[in-house]
């Protein structure tokens, strides 16, 4: 009981932690100052996007060759081999993309940007901050966030792009399937809905992992053990909300537009 | 006492869960004074300062800032209020970061319109005036505890604050750094006629740079006055508080 308790009072303090960061940036919006600092954008924007590109291509690209040969192993049997792409296609487009991308960020730049906070919490910068009238949330939050939301739909996109090219390559090396073939059936079966539901989905993706990041280094308590307990129940609880996510909007999709 | 004080305290209760931190405490801080707040290591005085500074809010009670209480502001009038204040951290507080110029630099480029020149030049000469100028692109990991305290109190003054709340600004620092800091707090407050609640258990600073002094005790403000008045009080706390006597009312807590 008590844990239903604490998840709905954490899942309420990160709405709240939101409203006031937009009520920040709409303050700074009618001084007449950028909505969230721009130099602390393009460094979390180049942390999160550009740094996290060679973890989430190589492990989708291992993925999608290790889906495209397993299937194709069991399609094969059946004869239907030359239904790898399509597979492989609609699999990640749609949800292993996005999701093993979110999974990814909520690991590197979840524990990243709670362990970062939670020491200028501890170390009494935050409260400087807050304390100078600047704003904390909309200095310290709202880049984040805002890094994380732009690029996570960006890092599915190239996610998506390495899974393919991996499962091109295996399904030409073990179904003997041509590099041409492959991709023209992926573009003859791919809807714009099955491309657009990946972004949206990535796009919330984005905001989950840089809400409950940016929240629980803000809330740490306890000094340096406090930093390494918040990283760490900061990766477990943006994974895990993430994924549960992930389960609701995949319902809501086939229960609106597939039936 | 003067008829429009900058701060105000009135009968403040703030507590912890299940601990009192203050139980009562009012006070009233005219514009120049320097009013120093002394008590023991953990008797609430630095708290005192964060509810001054609307970062915590009273259990109970009123806390006043130029006539506004500050409970009732919204979180932007708030961050108004707090764009007068300046504050010294004990532990400086400084942006790890950011170099020092850019920890200067920061409330100027968030919360005015100068240019660059002149945010240059205003940070020349706030480390020019705490003798730090040469650490202009110095990491605050780089610099000791006491370069790290002027440059806090550099921050602290960049934007022409009208009150300033220093937490224990000489606290583990050597004597002649303290004398520094001490005649800073004094040359600086003068300079920009601002206003300083300074909060310290060193009765040698508190002495040097106080117009009014009090002292804080179990929660509550015990007595108020000029250096000479609490020097010569005769309060038994305070007497001992002063002179440090192990023999009182003020008891080891683990007696």
């Amino acid at each position: 009981m008590n844990a239903i308790r604490h998840t709905f009072q954490a899942i309420g303090a990160i709405f709240w932690m939101l409203v006031h960061t937009g009520e920040e940036m709409g303050d700074a919006v009618r001084r007449r100052r950028p909505a969230f600092p721009l130099r602390v954008f393009h460094q979390q924007a180049y942390r999160v996007g550009v740094g996290s590109v060679p973890l989430v291509a190589l492990v989708c690209f291992f993925v999608g060759l290790t889906i495209a040969l397993l299937t194709g192993h069991q399609l094969r049997s059946f004869g239907q081999e030359r239904m790898v792409p399509v597979l492989v296609a609609i699999a990640f487009t749609r949800e292993l993309g996005p999701l093993m991308t979110g999974i990814m960020l909520a690991a590197r730049i979840g524990a990243a940007y709670t362990a970062e906070l939670g020491t200028m919490t501890v170390a009494e910068e935050v409260e400087a901050l807050e304390g100078m009238g600047i704003g904390a949330l909309r200095y310290l939050v709202s880049p984040r966030v805002l890094a994380a939301v732009v690029l996570t739909p960006c890092l599915a996109v190239v996610g998506n792009v390495f899974a393919l090219v991996g499962a091109a390559l295996i399904s030409l090396w073990a179904f003997h399937m041509a590099w041409e073939f492959f991709f023209t059936t992926v573009l003859d079966t791919l809807l714009i809905r099955d491309l657009v539901f990946g972004v949206f989905k990535s796009l919330l993706f984005g905001v989950i992992v840089g809400a409950v990041s940016c929240y629980k280094g803000l809330a740490v308590t306890g000094g340096a053990a406090g930093v390494g307990t918040a990283a760490t129940a900061s990766v477990v609880t943006s994974i895990t909300a993430v994924i549960g996510f992930d389960t609701v909007f995949n319902v809501m999709v086939v229960a609106l537009f597939e039936k | 006492m003067n008829e429009n004080p900058m701060v105000e305290l009135e009968d403040v209760y703030l507590d912890f869960g299940d601990q009192s931190v203050l139980e009562g405490t009012s006070l009233s801080v005219c514009p120049q004074e320097r009013f120093v707040i002394m008590g023991r290591s953990g008797s609430g005085k630095s708290t005192l300062l964060r509810l001054i500074l609307g970062i915590l809010q009273p259990t109970r009670g009123d806390v006043r800032f130029d006539g506004q209480s500050l409970a009732k502001l919204s979180r932007r009038k708030l961050n108004r209020v707090r764009r007068r204040v300046g504050m010294v951290y004990q532990y400086s507080a400084l942006i790890s970061s950011l170099t020092v110029a850019e920890n200067l630099a920061l409330p100027l480029t968030e919360l005015t319109r100068k240019s660059r020149n002149e945010i240059e030049t205003l940070i020349d000469e706030k480390l020019e005036m705490v003798g730090m100028k040469d650490m202009r692109q110095k990491m605050p990991a780089e610099l000791s505890g006491g370069m790290r305290k002027r440059i806090g109190l550099a921050r602290g003054i960049i934007l022409d604050p009208e009150l300033i709340l220093f937490d224990e600004p000489t606290a583990g620092l050597d004597p002649v750094i303290s004398s520094v800091i001490n005649e800073l707090i004094i040359e600086l407050t003068e300079k920009i006629h601002a206003t300083s609640i300074i909060v310290t258990h060193e009765m040698d600073s508190a002495f040097k740079v106080a117009t009014r002094m009090a002292m804080l005790y179990e929660g509550k403000l015990q007595i108020s006055g000029t250096p000479d008045e609490i020097r010569s009080s005769k309060d038994p706390v305070v007497a001992q508080f002063i002179s440090g006597d192990t023999t009182g009312p003020i008891q080891n807590e683990s007696s």
